[in-house]
């Protein structure tokens, strides 16, 4: 996983709520095997006519937000399934950090596994970063993950929380399987411990 | 200290716990399938790591499945390869895998429980967001994404974190027509699709303790469409009465020994929850969802909102864009919406009892013309048994398709879908845009509603219906 330390990029605005997962990228495109090429049907079903070509009402098909890299979003975003094909077609598609005031459990986890970095703001930040998007479309906000702030040209600082452990993890673009095998030998430990006391749980192994 | 159920099961599985680190989780069972499995195999061929512990995973086949002309090759190239690749995976690693020629083969989570797979206390994940059903046999179960099934197989580990607790207490006598479907969709529409966000929920009180087991895993498995990663329930004697006897359950004396162990799980009295709901199940009239969300809810006998209603703008502005996605204009009464199509099955609504809840409401009838209606069995266990009752002939005689197991129209994943502008009346979880087909109109309900709309052609009140 790359690390997340800053980043600045054009921030597109779908100020939709409940965005769910099959939205983000449906069912059709589930069943290849790769976790990569998934950016071209991100939002497919709001993004494309019938016919095959960009529908010019869709918000990230607005010229201006073409390239963006942050999307700032309405609230519960990434309901619904647990399909980590939802990042990995936002990330396929350039996003590398979502705002909203609230996410789905499921999505917000599977973000911090691709280098994505979702943040939660209250519902005023989120209206006047819309606001301020809204009037200078096309323009780009800094996210700084270290200092814990997001910036904007028009002068706004909207600091976010963020679990100790997950920044550290994003910033160094951890592996976390290796992370938890270091403790292994615990892992074992527990295993022998549950196999005498709950031996029902262990009869098929 | 008094402890719920939730805590119990979390303190009985930390492996670890360190300063400035999310807690580590032990695993207990993995259950798999064919869409989110396939990246997860390739991630660990890369770093050589092994399955650690192959026993506790169960594999099966049913997302992209065809639920007709089973033995014909699979049309879709890209869908039978992810199938070979689970196949191929499972063979690899060891792994049990119910694959489409399998006689337990099904859905996930209609199979795991029916194989006797999943015990109170146990933690339990898939990739696959309705994992929260098992939590109704007193277990913690949730969902997970890919880099997560690749974490559990590597590590039999979680890192996570502690949830918060929300109890939803519903006591008092469910009316006749109303199922636990309708208790789900009524908790939702009472806390909103995100308000169970960061919890795990607790059903409790005496309508709960009234469920059967099939029930019960119906709407645990609806937890998820209120933001809860997870939905339990206390086991009690239905809970060891289903499980006895299945071919993973323990026996004899080892029998004795769990069912003292599951006893203990229970929330202690005055155990304290970050937060209660309360509903009376005396009040739960059959429901019928009018939006493209599953919070967006009403009784059979009320209308369909009006957006000017709704008190902020986010929410007006959400009910317009669904109304104008399904079709639909303020006041009309739900029980006048016609309806194309009826789909009974699903991991919330495809168990015996759903079965046999619509067969009894469909017998002797005739499906309305204007009507595509298809039954679709969560397993092949749950078919045969249908078979031996009868039930298929109750169906085929009213006019309904009786399918093979599979996940089918719940997500459309395979042939099995709606066109756009098609409504359908569905036994399923998700209304969301485009869930059954491109432009396709979800109303979701209980089998008993699913099968009296498949013959009215419309909705219809069932508590004054015959």
């Amino acid at each position: 996983m790359e690390p997340f330390v800053k980043h600045t990029g054009i921030a597109a605005l779908l100020n939709r709520q409940n965005v769910d997962t099959d939205q983000i990228i449906p069912k059709q495109f589930l069943t290849k095997i790769e976790k990569t090429g998934f950016g071209q049907h991100l939002f497919h079903d709001w993004r494309f006519l019938a016919d095959g070509k960009d529908n010019p009402d869709f918000e990230l098909n607005h010229p201006a937000f073409k390239g963006a890299t942050v999307l700032v979003a309405g609230d519960n975003f990434g309901c619904g399934s647990s399909r980590e094909h939802a990042p990995w077609a936002l990330l396929d598609y350039g996003f590398k950090v979502i705002i909203s005031t609230s996410f789905a459990d499921i999505f917000f986890n599977n973000c911090f596994k691709n280098g994505i970095l979702p943040i939660k703001v209250d519902e005023g930040a989120l209206e006047s970063l819309m606001t301020e998007i809204e009037s200078n479309r096309g323009s780009a906000l800094t996210i700084d993950l270290e200092e814990q702030i997001i910036s904007s040209p028009g002068g706004l600082g909207i600091g976010f929380d963020i679990d100790a452990f997950r920044k550290e993890n994003l910033l160094k673009g951890m592996d976390q399987i290796a992370w938890s095998l270091q403790y292994v030998a615990k892992i074992n430990e527990f295993e022998k411990k549950q196999a005498s006391t709950q031996p029902w749980l262990w009869n098929h192994d | 200290m008094t402890k719920t159920l939730y805590e119990k099961i979390w303190e009985s599985h930390v492996v670890t716990e360190e300063a400035g680190e999310t807690p580590l989780l032990y695993i207990d069972r993995h259950l798999v399938h064919e869409v989110t499995s396939p990246q997860a195999f390739n991630g660990l061929k890369i770093a050589k790591r092994d399955i650690r512990r192959p026993a506790s995973i169960l594999a099966t086949m049913d997302h992209c499945v065809p639920t007709k002309d089973k033995d014909a090759p699979i049309q879709d190239t890209v869908a039978k390869r992810q199938l070979e690749t689970l196949e191929k995976n499972c063979r690899e690693h060891n792994l049990t895998l119910y694959n489409m020629s399998h006689p337990s083969n099904g859905i996930i989570h209609v199979i795991a429980p029916e194989q006797g797979f999943i015990f109170p206390g146990m933690t339990v994940v898939c990739g696959d967001s309705h994992t929260a059903t098992h939590g109704a046999f007193g277990s913690l179960a949730f969902g997970i994404g890919t880099s997560e099934v690749e974490h559990v197989m590597a590590t039999q580990t979680l890192q996570q974190a502690k949830a918060k607790t929300m109890l939803v207490r519903v006591e008092g006598d469910l009316p006749k027509a109303s199922t636990a479907k309708d208790i789900a969709l009524a908790v939702i529409g009472k806390i909103g699709t995100a308000g169970g966000t960061g919890h795990i929920i607790e059903f409790a009180g005496s309508a709960i303790r009234a469920l059967s087991m099939e029930s019960r895993m119906t709407l645990c498995n609806m937890a998820i469409e209120a933001g809860a990663r997870s939905g339990m329930i206390a086991p009690d004697q239905t809970t060891f009465d289903y499980l006895k006897g299945r071919p993973y359950t323990p026996q004899g004396e080892e029998w004795d020994k769990a069912v003292a162990y599951w006893k203990t799980l229970a929330t202690d009295e005055g155990a304290k929850f970050d937060c209660v709901v309360e509903l009376d199940a005396g009040t739960i009239a059959p429901q019928v969802t009018w939006g493209t969300s599953p919070g967006q809810v009403a009784q059979v006998d009320e209308v369909v909102p009006n957006p000017d209603n709704f008190a902020n703008t986010d929410e007006q502005k959400a009910c317009r864009n669904a109304l104008a996605y399904m079709g639909l204009e303020p006041g009309t009464k739900l029980a006048d919406i016609p309806v194309d199509y009826v789909f009974i099955g699903s991991c919330t609504n495809s168990r015996i009892e759903d079965m046999r809840l619509a067969a009894q409401t469909a017998k002797g009838k005739s499906v309305s013309e204007r009507v595509t209606a298809i039954v679709v069995p969560g397993s092949y266990p749950v078919k045969l048994q249908a078979e031996a009752e009868g039930l298929d002939k109750v169906f085929t005689d009213a006019g309904f398709e009786w399918r093979e197991p599979g996940c089918s129209m719940c997500l459309a994943m395979n042939n099995d879908r709606l066109e756009p502008g098609q409504r359908c009346a569905s036994t399923s979880n998700r209304n969301f845009e485009g869930r059954q087909g491109k432009g396709a109109r979800t109303h979701l309900v209980s089998p008993v509603m699913a099968a009296a709309a498949a013959i009215e052609g419309r909705f219809v009140d069932i508590r004054n219906w015959q």
